[in-house]
Order: C-alpha cells, then structure tokens, then sequence
C-alpha cells in the first residue's frame, strides 16, 4: 500500500480539525525547558477537561505508575513500579539510523528544544483487556522523522528499548528476547496521533512508564507503545517486533485495537477501565476510528491483526 | 516421630492457616488493597492456592505411602475441600465480577477458549470428589469404587496446570514447574500402585 507525502494530513490542520485534540497553549508554556515537565498538573486534574471524551475520566497518576506491564523491570503489574529504583534516565541519547540523511546520536535534552511538547489525553488499550485513560505529554513522532530526514526507500521505522541488565532486573532473565522492539509502518509513524511522550500528569516519565522516552500510539494494543527508547532505525521492510516474534499468532505486527478480532486466548470485545467496576464495550481502533481507519482501508483486518 | 494422635492436635491450626489467605485476600479486596485491579488479583490468587492446595494433595498421598509419614493422610480430604472452596472462589470471581453474571459471554468463553475449557472441566472434575469426600460415601460405595473415583484428581490437576500455562504470556516457568510436579507424582502413583504390583505377580 502506497500513501503519498500528500495525502498524510500535516500535523497543523489535523488540529483545527479535531476538537478533542485541543492542544492547551497555557500548559505547553508551563511545560518549561530541559526535559521539560517540571510542572505538576496532578494538583489540577482540570487542564486536561478539554481533552477528556465525555465518556472518560482520567486516570489517578497512581493508577498509571503502579500498573504497568514492563517485563525489562519483571513480570508482574507492580514489579515496574517497585523494581525500577536503579534505573539511570539521565542523561540519555536516542540513535537515529538506517534510511535517513540524518543519522546522529542524538542528546534528548537538545532534541526537546527543538519540539513541541504538548499534552495529549489518550485511552491506552492493553491486549490483556484493560485500559486507562492517561495525560501525556509529549510531541509527535513526525517531528522527529523530520529532523532524520528519511529516504524516500524508508518504509517503516523500527524501534529499540535500551538494554541495560545491571538496571533492569528483567533483563537478566531470559523473559524475552532483548532488547525489546516494536515497528510501526511510516504512515503510522508520520500519524498526527502518534506521538513521543517525556512525561505524565506534568512529571518527567517515571521508570515504570518508560523514562525516559516512549512511543505512544493510541490505537494500537499497548505493548505496541515502547518505552525507554534507545534507538530509532529507519528500514524499508516490516521490522521484527518484540511480541509477534514471540507469538506471531496471537500479537500480529499491526495490532490495532479491534473489538471483532479476538485475541486467540481471550475475547477483545469488552474491556475492565482500570478503576471500574463493569467492563465497557471495546471500541474499534480505540475510539479513534475516524482519525486513522483511513491508513488501513482496503486491509483485511482479520488477516493484519 | 509424630503419631496420627498429636498430629490431629494441630489440625485446626492448619485449618485456618490454609483459610486465612481467602480472608486476608476478601479483606483487601474490600479494602482496596488489592492494587489497581483487584479483580485480576483476586481470581489469580484464589487461581494460584488452590492449585497449589491440589499439588499438595498429590503430594501427601505419594508421601504417606511411607510409614513415617502416614499421619499426613488425616489431613488430605481437609485440604482436598479448601482445594475446591479456592476452585469455587476462582470461578465465582470469574463469573460474578469479571464478567458480571453475563451468562450469554460466559457459556460462549468457556465453549471458545481452551484454556477456560481446561479449567472448567477440572472444576467439574473436582466436584465428584467432593460429593464422595464424606466417609459415609466411602462406605456407601465401597473402597474400590470410591478410589476409581478419586483417581479424577490426576486429570483435574494436569487440567488445570494447563490451564495456567496457558494463560501465562511469557517465561513460563512458574506454570511448568506445577505440570512438572503432577507429572512426575503422577507417575510415581502409577508405578508403586498400578505397574509394580502387576510384576509381582
């Protein structure tokens, strides 16, 4: 499938389309400088109020950092949060590479003065069939494909969790092959709601969430959203990905949250929002079926799990 | 060396030291102590106790084969009950708060999904054993008969170590060490009980 440079929406006019995605001035400027985020928005969860969807209410930020699925850290939902103490994020540097004019090894301190961070409300869908709904911030995905410049032969960008076994107690163990990547197609990349998030609730990232850096892809199941991101490769064929290497028949590379396509072991059709106690109907591309259906038109979906 | 007599002293004590956990874990549950999905954790650690109740089972069986350990048998249809009260609590979780008595999803997942297939069946295994646990049913239906029954144990306790491999994404360790321990209990049963006395004949 083919996507023109043209036919992608650019990033500007996809915002004064969509009116979710209402990008708040006054928190951009209170994010600040460096990694940025030293403003604490946990005191007033109102920012967020206009880019809440009426069905939704936020997630406490204990909620988020203290139910993780982040196996660099062990397997169970806590261990992210209680075994991630010796984790060094700073300083940190991500390595863009492959099909790009650019490649560099790049300080993520002056990478971040040369975007926008932003706040982004998203739901996050786990394939597990849970989800929260979550206050990022971050910048999106295609500004730093900008700054790489790819060729015009790169066609998907893989992504890299950096492997450090003396901070990440999980990685001394062979729970997955490590490092851990993850792969998006560059129209997905390129995708106005795809972004790189620094932080939560107005914090720098926690560990458990994936501190530094992390992708943030809001339609697709979770575990498509790396964390602690080392390095960036631009390639012209699909990439490996992390869990459809391990499991190609239950995680396939697209992964789209998708109500009508059932995991093999367990039914996507309904959900537990953390914090309820009824489980809600799963939405097609995690409600965000009008924003990104288009990249997928004419896929079988049954086909590209 | 510990007699039938004193051990029956301390079976209350270990009565409650296998209830405790349902308590303690209802307590969090209600307390919100149970993380930020207690449901989840909730099935899981009534999941988890009462296969491990069922390995233990297993276990006492194999080992008062031994006069030094005979003593344990008192204990084992004790342990056998609260194996199935945590089955119960399991299921119930399953049904009344994961799924909220959707009776309609329900029948379809277990019909669907293997793994909740293996469950329910060692679920429905288990219950033979209880409607016969009384020792007024062991009279009723004679030793023989009564143990024929009781063998249901083996496939229920494979079942259901199946089942939680299945559910586990990744490094599945912790699972396979359980269907190793049947396994390998298993096959001393059928040795010492089944094969052996066959070549002595």
């Amino acid at each position: 499938m083919k996507i023109l440079p043209s036919e992608i929406t650019s990033y500007k006019n996809y915002l004064n389309r969509r009116k979710f995605i209402k990008s708040s001035v006054a928190t951009g400027l209170a994010l600040g400088a460096s990694t940025g985020l030293h403003a604490n928005h946990l005191s007033d969860q109102n920012i967020y109020a206009n880019q809440l969807d009426e069905n939704d209410t936020l997630n406490s930020f204990e909620e988020i950092t203290t139910y993780n699925n982040f196996y660099e850290f062990g397997m169970g939902k806590t261990d992210p949060s209680e075994k991630s103490d010796e984790f060094n994020p700073k300083p940190w540097s991500i390595s863009l590479e492959g099909l790009i004019n650019n490649p560099q090894v790049l300080d993520l301190e002056k990478l971040l003065k040369q975007v926008t961070v932003e706040d982004r409300v998203y739901r996050l869908r786990c394939v597990e069939a849970w989800s929260m709904v979550i206050p990022w911030q971050g910048f999106p995905l295609s500004e730093l494909i900008k700054i790489a410049d790819p060729l015009s032969s790169a066609k998907f960008i893989q992504f890299v969790t950096v492997f450090r076994p003396e901070e990440m107690p999980g990685q001394k163990r062979k729970l997955l092959p490590w490092p851990y990547v993850e792969g998006l197609r560059m129209d997905e990349a390129m995708h106005p709601l795809t972004i790189l998030s620094t932080g939560m609730y107005g914090h720098d990232l926690l560990n458990q969430s994936g501190a530094p850096l992390r992708l943030v892809v809001p339609w697709k199941y979770g575990f498509k959203s790396i964390k602690s991101i080392s390095s960036i490769r631009f390639v012209d064929k699909q990439p490996e990905a992390t869990w459809s290497m391990m499991a190609p028949s239950e995680y396939g590379f697209y992964s789209n949250v998708n109500n009508l396509v059932d995991h093999p072991r367990w039914s996507q059709n309904t959900e537990r929002r953390i914090g309820e106690f009824k489980r809600r109907e799963t939405l097609m591309y995690n409600g965000y079926e009008d924003e990104v259906s288009y990249l997928y038109e004419g896929m079988d979906l049954r086909k590209y799990y | 060396m510990i007699t039938t007599q004193s051990f029956k002293k301390i079976k209350p004590l270990i009565f409650l030291g296998i209830f405790f956990p349902s308590i303690f874990w209802s307590y969090q549950f209600i307390n919100g102590s149970l993380g930020v999905n207690p449901i989840e954790k909730f099935m899981d650690n009534m999941g988890e106790m009462a296969l491990r109740l069922i390995v233990l089972t297993l276990f006492i069986s194999s080992l008062s084969e031994f006069k030094k350990f005979r003593f344990l048998i008192d204990v084992r249809r004790m342990i056998g009950l609260f194996a199935f009260f945590y089955v119960s609590c399991h299921f119930l979780t399953y049904i009344a708060l994961d799924h909220f008595f959707d009776m309609n999803f329900i029948i379809k997942d277990i019909i669907k999904r293997p793994f909740i297939t293996f469950g329910f069946i060692s679920f429905v295994f288990l219950i033979p054993l209880v409607i016969t646990s009384p020792k007024k049913m062991l009279k009723k239906l004679g030793f023989k008969v009564w143990k024929k029954i009781h063998y249901l144990i083996y496939p229920a306790a494979i079942l259901s170590s199946v089942h939680f491999y299945m559910l586990v994404r990744a490094n599945k360790i912790e699972p396979a060490i359980y269907i190793f321990l049947i396994l390998v209990l298993l096959l001393y049963r059928l040795y010492f009980k089944i094969i052996l006395p066959q070549l002595a004949r």
